[in-house]
């Protein structure tokens, strides 16, 4: 993953929770472009603790001058967005990645079904500037918990195909009628609480939509969760995972060499074989198939985890 | 640097020639002794200076020819290029990377002047000087990809991303070894695939398709594949098989040396900004056997490769008929000497 340094040029709060930071090359130079719905990976040196964590971006696709993030603070996250939101200030200068996309828009769709909650409008907002530009047929739709909360309001275009609900005026997404007006050949892309992504789901396949026109964020941000130890069988390394810290950042921690590259359990890239375990995984990635994870050989260790006796990895 | 272009043809009279520095340049696909299939990628940002692997998208000595081989190609059939309707920004997206790659690695060669979307290219070799706009495709002769894809050498495959595969949905195809895109266009990284031998109990497609589609904007890729081609001849098609199919009988000890070319593709992968997209070029090398057997190193390799490789390899390579007729010639430059590691023509201790 090619990495460099960008300058922070604007922090702006959203919403009492939701931050906006600016990032651009520090001599002015442009950074390179990107599709709707990709995101980058910002380094977060807190500490003791390099964290690398995955935002998608918000700003315009096509204008490199600069990337935009969006981020909610999680109070019962593992730090990071405690991090930026805490000791991040303009000026300041953080790692960044190129953008990468596991959640292109199918450009082959007829019209295209934005569907988000909360925090998940962000893939979105990037995505609605991409399908105006190439003219293409879309409706967005934007369910948040009040005004006040609704940090995307502001960045979205004033466009009669884009609706919102907030529950606080007693305004609720109705997903099934929306899915039911919806002409043959749209695709769907749900962003957002795991329920919301299992309604779109739901709703879409009892109507006959095929899979491959529904699709949501796959990408989890690594959950915390208890402390555990794992045994690297190649180098006889012992190491302790900690409870705000993944199994990648551990290996990383202690040298081992692993390839990455989104952080968030959907492209593959950081599987890594078990040699031995007794107890149980906690698989949270989007990629191993059920017989994979069934027979207790692979993990992905950005975002999956581990409670029991041993584990011991292939490395 | 300067390069001379040659005049040459690649169809009827094949009057197609090697310099001895194009031979020297040569992209030998060997770096060892035997030949199998295998995941043989690797990054594509640096090379020997003067090699194929030191450039984004080579140009050679063959340039301005190859490009009026794969017009008349392209003539007698229009449908080795096609892009399908959602590819149009990807097509966009190629275009400016062929260009400004090119403008980096040949300045004397090619400009490229823009101001906001008014973009004005020049190629000075095919004595093109056009102004455009950027992504209004009514302001090019033809569509992007087909309109840079006919200033570059070689095959390009345009991917479209998207339900865990890559689907080959735009293309430029006029010099391929034996497969159409035509039939192709649609298919999905593992349809294409379909008729190769053993790669598929390897998992070798498994792996590389998950490589593939984790190649980043800024970190292309390469491998190097290889066939062999009776004549010099870059239209290789299925649609055209019984132009060249025949030409394999015409092959005797006599002219083998001169007549076989060893047919090299330097594939490239490259994301694509706007469109996700990946592209992957298949730039195209021949040389004869006698050329490449100037070189000691090549000599020897070849001759044990050859004679040591699967037969289902060379039956699915199509040149099972006349591979006797090779191996005796190659035998002539095998002297049962080791062969040094790597795949450059530095001499062989002995
Ligand atoms: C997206 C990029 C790629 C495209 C568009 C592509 C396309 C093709 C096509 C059209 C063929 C001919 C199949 C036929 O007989 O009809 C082929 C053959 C083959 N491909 Fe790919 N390919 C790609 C990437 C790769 C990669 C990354 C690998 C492996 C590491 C690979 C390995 C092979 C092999 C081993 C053959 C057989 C070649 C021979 O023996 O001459 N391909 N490919
Ligand atoms: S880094 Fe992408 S799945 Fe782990």
């Amino acid at each position: 993953m090619m990495i460099q340094p960008l300058q922070v040029t604007a922090v702006e709060p959203l919403t009492s929770r939701i931050t906006r930071f600016r990032f651009e090359h520090p001599d002015g130079d442009t950074l390179p472009l990107f599709s709707g719905g990709a995101h980058i990976v910002v380094e977060l040196p807190d500490g003791d603790t390099l964290r690398r964590n995955a935002y998608s971006l918000i700003s315009d696709p096509m204008d490199g001058s600069g990337y935009e993030i969006a981020v909610q603070r999680e109070e019962s996250g593992r730090g990071g967005s405690r991090f930026l939101h805490s000791s991040v200030k303009a000026g300041d200068t953080l790692n960044v990645g190129v953008p990468l996309n596991l959640m292109a828009l199918n450009l082959r769709a007829k019209k295209h079904l934005l569907i988000a909650g909360g925090i998940g409008i962000t893939p979105f907002l990037a995505q609605v500037k991409q399908l105006a530009l190439l003219g293409l047929s879309y409706e967005l739709h934007y369910a948040a918990p009040s005004r006040e909360d609704a940090a995307g309001l502001a960045l979205l275009p004033d466009d009669p195909n884009v609706h919102v609900y907030f529950s606080a005026d007693g305004n609720r997404m109705d997903v099934p009628s929306i899915l039911e007006q919806q002409p043959l050949g749209t695709h769907v892309y749900t962003c957002g609480p795991e329920r919301l992504i299992a309604a779109v789901k739901d709703g879409a396949t009892t109507l006959g939509w095929p899979a491959s026109t529904i699709h949501s964020e796959a990408f989890t941000a690594p959950p915390p969760g208890q402390s555990f130890q794992v045994t690297l069988a190649k180098s006889g390394k012992t190491l302790v995972v900690g409870p705000h810290q993944s199994l990648l950042e551990a290996l990383e921690a202690a040298e081992v060499d692993i390839a990455w590259s989104c952080r968030g359990g959907a492209c593959g890239q950081c599987e890594t074989a078990i040699s031995s375990c007794q107890g149980k995984l906690e698989h949270n990635d989007h990629w191993l198939s059920e017989d994979e994870r069934a027979a207790n050989s692979k993990i992905m260790p950005c975002v999956s985890r581990f409670v029991g006796q041993d584990l011991t990895l292939d490395l | 640097m300067t390069i001379r272009f040659n005049d040459e043809t690649f169809r009827d009279d094949y009057t197609h020639f090697n310099s001895p520095e194009a031979i020297q340049r040569f992209p030998f696909p060997f770096d060892r002794d035997d030949y199998m299939y295998s995941v043989n990628i690797e990054s594509h940002t640096s090379g020997p200076k003067g090699t194929p692997f030191d450039v984004a998208f080579d140009v050679d000595e063959h340039y301005v020819s190859e490009m009026r081989d794969l017009a008349i190609t392209l003539e007698q059939d229009p449908k080795r290029c096609q892009s399908l309707p959602h590819m149009e920004l990807a097509g966009w997206d190629l275009l400016e990377l062929i260009m400004t790659s090119k403008v980096a690695d040949y300045p004397d060669l090619f400009e490229l002047h823009r101001d906001g979307n008014a973009w004005r290219w020049v190629n000075k070799p095919l004595g093109i000087d056009d102004s455009f706009t950027f992504l209004d495709a009514s302001t090019l002769p033809y569509g992007p990809m087909e309109y840079i894809t006919r200033q570059a050498q070689g095959d390009f495959a345009v991917l479209d991303q998207r339900d865990g595969s890559l689907w080959m949905d735009a293309g430029m195809v006029t010099c391929q070894a034996d497969w159409s895109l035509d039939f192709n266009i649609g298919m999905n990284f593992t349809e294409w695939h379909a008729p190769v031998p053993k790669a598929h109990e390897m998992r070798i497609f498994e792996r590389a398709l998950k490589f593939l589609m984790n190649v980043q904007q800024g970190a292309p890729s390469r491998r190097l594949n290889w066939t062999m081609t009776v004549n010099p001849r870059l239209d290789t098609s299925p649609e055209n098989y019984h132009l060249w199919g025949p030409e394999k009988r015409t092959v005797t000890p006599e002219n083998v040396g001169q007549k076989q070319y060893l047919r090299v593709e330097l594939q490239t992968f490259w994301r694509l900004p706007r469109s996700n997209a990946l592209a992957f070029p298949i730039r195209c090398y021949l040389a004869n056997l006698q050329d490449l057997s100037s070189v000691p190193k090549w000599g020897r390799r070849l001759h044990r490769v050859i004679r040591d490789l699967p037969d289902e390899l060379a039956d699915y390579k199509g040149f099972t008929l006349n591979r006797p007729m090779i191996v005796e010639y190659l035998s002539q430059f095998d002297d049962g000497a080791e062969t040094s590691l790597g795949i450059y023509p530095a001499e062989d201790q002995s």
